[in-house]
């Protein structure tokens, strides 16, 4: 660890915070119908939206309405990627004439990128034209982050709300969401990082003369090069603001034209963090308690800059297997150091450390290092941020919906030890809430233990695995992990291209998108048709550090028990064998 | 009508509006304004010399086992090294053997083109980068390399560490990421120098 790393933590954490205080505001004004100067520029468009789709864009929508609004347009999007992906060979701008992509890898690639998942089973440079691209990855990293949004504001109207019986309208929390909030972010930043580097182009790959040509495989010589291009930074600019993640290219954001400099990797870090942050603060807003928001805030990024010091000195620690051969691993001005195998010169360690902490406890999924080469430790804080239900954070909408389903079971628990009726900002937490946070909570291990267990023991599912021992392990339970919680990284030695893999992940991207959002909106709906009752001397107060420490440890908690035996059979052994000699 | 099928009509047209909206309009915007005014950027920034495409200053190109150029990184790129069109890293855990047996070919490698060198090998010299096409070098990987290049070239170490020092960038804002030498840059620059 150098100070130079030190203070490039830091100063991420202080411009995270100074952006995401007036995007907090913004947001406020967007959802509360005060868009300013964008409503005047933007509002003809808006309501020629509305009235393409119809009498059900005015309407009030109860909490079933609203999941099955979710649900169909959800659905609706799987199909059309699916089809979009069967029917590549027929579409324009594909100029390296890739062919229509098989089924269960179009299902499975459907799926990941309408689930907010992103989970790749392809390398995009070599399977994907510019169309499928366009028309069905870029669209679907505005459509499924504005989903997300639409739910979170809908159980923020649970709180609100009081003897209600809706929750607002989807399709109006939806075209909201892209046109005032995701659309005007990605069209700048998209700019800047064109600015920066970033490609932004249909032309066909370019053929560049090699300086010293090589021999491949075969023993042909090679004299050229061919670099891959596309039309990347208008799909990169949302996949960090969406916290998608799916990569244009196979390398992600380690690839140079989605990531050229450390400049640009400081701003995608910012960028797949600022929504999420800036929802938090969002929350307090429309409680009318900003203190809410404020406190749930700090704490959660406390627990996130632990993670990025404790990757930042897993990777600093470097591979003893290495200095054993005599390499200098020293990091100095000069070098790198540490464990930069799978890493960028470019960013180094400090760097790699935060964008894999970032990246993971939001759902996005995106990397600039390959995790897979991590060191045990350095592996294992991307895998316990996922296991902690990516609610440090988490997910644009996906992060505070889940928190506050956590918030619901934290006040139980404490409602439990002190003999209280339990309540959260003034709603009175009853059985049917408990029994949908329950079902929010249990699911999500399921759908990651069930599919390793099963796989761990099916040769078929062992042989994708590209690390041998308990590498190999970790793989599978990091495979499985990114799905259910829709993060969409990778261990990426696993070969997830086979029926086994495509479908059983599919599923559990599926459950673990829906099977969340449907009871949230169940809670949503309850909770909206109760009294808030005002608070009194036995009220827990939910803004302090007491609180906020009791509900992330609740968080932890439940993550490191369901987790640890798994950990241990995985990163934890594997650390041991490494330092053991 | 059932609640569900109410739900089918508004899902097509917003999905297909809004499909327009961000999967057509949007990228074309950005792809009109990126070529207005960042054409070079937007078209990979790409090196031309005499009419011919070098490559692009952000893409590494593979240089090994010529003691006369500067080494990039290793690249784990199927299936050959730096392949532009299939970028990847070799995703080895760290305890993997097949790991340990590739870093000691490479320095195995490194001291054959330079056995007088006794200085301990950089370590990114000798690991595979994550895109498989990483530009870059430590300053601390090329002044390793200064000394054979300086000699196979026939040039002074003064004027090879000169040509360094020219492709070396800084942190960027001076705190942002590492130091890192341009590999392909480097080389076409040692090049036109020697040829």
């Amino acid at each position: 660890m150098t100070g130079n790393g030190l203070a490039q933590i830091a100063l991420y954490f202080l411009v995270l915070t100074g952006l995401a205080v007036p995007l907090s505001a913004w947001m406020e004004r967007i959802y509360a119908g005060r868009a300013g100067w964008l409503e005047t520029v933007l509002g003809p468009l808006e309501r020629g939206l509305y009235r393409l789709i119809g009498p059900a864009a005015g309407q009030a929508q109860d909490w079933r309405s609203y999941a099955l609004a979710v649900l169909v347009f959800s659905g609706a999007g799987i199909v059309l990627l699916f089809v979009l992906q069967l029917a590549q060979a027929a579409l324009p701008l594909n100029p390296q004439a890739q062919p229509a992509v098989p089924a269960a890898l179009a299902l499975n690639t459907a799926v990941s990128f309408v689930t907010n998942t992103n989970w790749q089973n392809y390398a995009g440079e070599a399977t994907l034209g510019y169309a499928v691209q366009m028309l069905g990855l870029t669209v679907q990293n505005f459509l499924s982050a504005a989903t997300g949004l639409a739910v979170m504001l809908a159980l923020f109207r649970g709180f609100t709300q009081r003897e209600s019986a809706t929750l607002g309208n989807f399709w109006v929390d939806l075209v909201r969401s892209v046109l005032y909030l995701l659309l005007p972010l990605a069209l700048g930043f998209a700019l800047v990082l064109v600015a920066c580097g970033v490609v932004q182009s249909f032309a066909p790959y370019v053929q560049a003369t090699l300086l010293q040509p090589l021999a491949d495989a075969d023993g042909h010589t090679l004299g050229s090069q061919t670099i891959a291009l596309g039309p990347v930074a208008s799909q990169l600019a949302i996949k960090h603001l969406g916290t998608n993640g799916g990569g244009f290219f196979n390398a992600n954001a380690a690839h140079p034209f989605e990531n050229p400099t450390p400049l640009t990797d400081f701003l995608l870090v910012l960028a797949q963090t600022v929504i999420p942050a800036a929802s938090v603060l969002l929350f307090g807003r429309l409680l009318g308690d900003r203190r809410q928001g404020r406190a749930l805030l700090a704490g959660m990024l406390l627990v996130l800059a632990l993670a990025a010091l404790a990757g930042y000195a897993a990777e600093s620690a470097g591979n003893p297997r290495l200095a054993a051969l005599g390499v200098d691993q020293a990091g100095t001005d000069a070098s790198p150091g540490g464990n930069v195998e799978g890493k960028e010169v470019r960013f180094g360690l400090a760097r790699s450390a935060l964008f894999a902490t970032t990246t993971t406890a939001t759902s996005t999924g995106a990397v600039d290092a390959m995790h897979d080469s991590f060191t045990p430790l350095g592996g294992l804080v991307p895998l316990a941020l996922m296991q902690c239900s990516e609610t440090i954070l988490g997910g644009v909408g996906a992060g505070m919906y889940g928190m506050l389903v956590y918030a619901i079971v934290a006040v139980f628990v404490a409602g439990l030890m002190v003999g209280r009726t339990p309540e959260y900002l003034g709603k009175k937490i009853e059985p049917f809430e408990m029994k949908m946070a329950a079902i929010v909570v249990l699911l999500m291990p399921a759908l990651v233990l069930l599919p390793v267990a099963a796989g761990a023991i099916d040769a078929g599912v062992t042989a994708t695995l590209s690390n041998p021992g308990v590498h190999g392990f970790s793989e599978l339970l990091y495979a499985y992990t990114s799905m259910a919680n829709n993060n969409g990284s990778a261990f990426g030695g696993l070969n997830g291209n086979t029926p086994f893999h495509n479908l059983a992940g599919a599923l559990v991207m599926l459950l673990g998108r829906f099977g969340t959002i449907v009871p949230v909106l169940a809670i949503a709906g309850s909770l909206a048709a109760r009294k808030i009752v005002p608070p009194g001397a036995g009220t827990l107060p939910t803004h302090t550090p007491l609180f906020i420490g009791f509900l992330l440890g609740t968080v932890i908690v439940v993550g490191a028990l369901t987790f640890f035996p798994v950990l241990a059979l995985g990163p934890l052994v594997e650390h041991l064998q490494l330092w053991a000699q | 009508m059932h609640p569900l099928k109410q739900q089918f009509r508004p899902a097509l047209v917003a999905l297909l509006a809004l499909t327009a909206l961000t999967g057509l309009v949007y990228p074309l915007v950005v792809t009109g304004l990126a070529q207005a005014l960042f054409p070079h950027q937007a078209g990979g920034s790409l090196i031309v010399e005499d009419g011919q495409v070098r490559g692009s200053a952000l893409i590494g190109q593979a240089f090994a086992n010529d003691p006369r150029w500067f080494w990039s990184r290793p690249s784990a790129s199927a299936p050959f090294p730096d392949n532009a069109a299939a970028s990847g890293g070799s995703n080895l855990g760290p305890t993997n053997p097949a790991l340990v047996a590739a870093v000691q070919a490479r320095i195995d490698a490194l001291r054959a083109a330079d056995p007088g060198n006794t200085a301990p090998v950089p370590v990114d010299l000798v690991t595979a980068s994550a895109s498989g096409l990483d530009p870059h070098i430590s300053p601390a990987a090329a002044a390793w390399q200064a000394a054979r290049v300086a000699r196979a070239r026939g040039l002074a170490p003064q004027r090879v560490q000169a040509l360094i020092a020219r492709f070396t960038e800084d942190r960027s804002l001076g705190v942002l990421g590492e130091a890192r030498v341009n590999v392909l840059q480097l080389n076409l620059a040692l090049a036109r120098e020697r040829p």
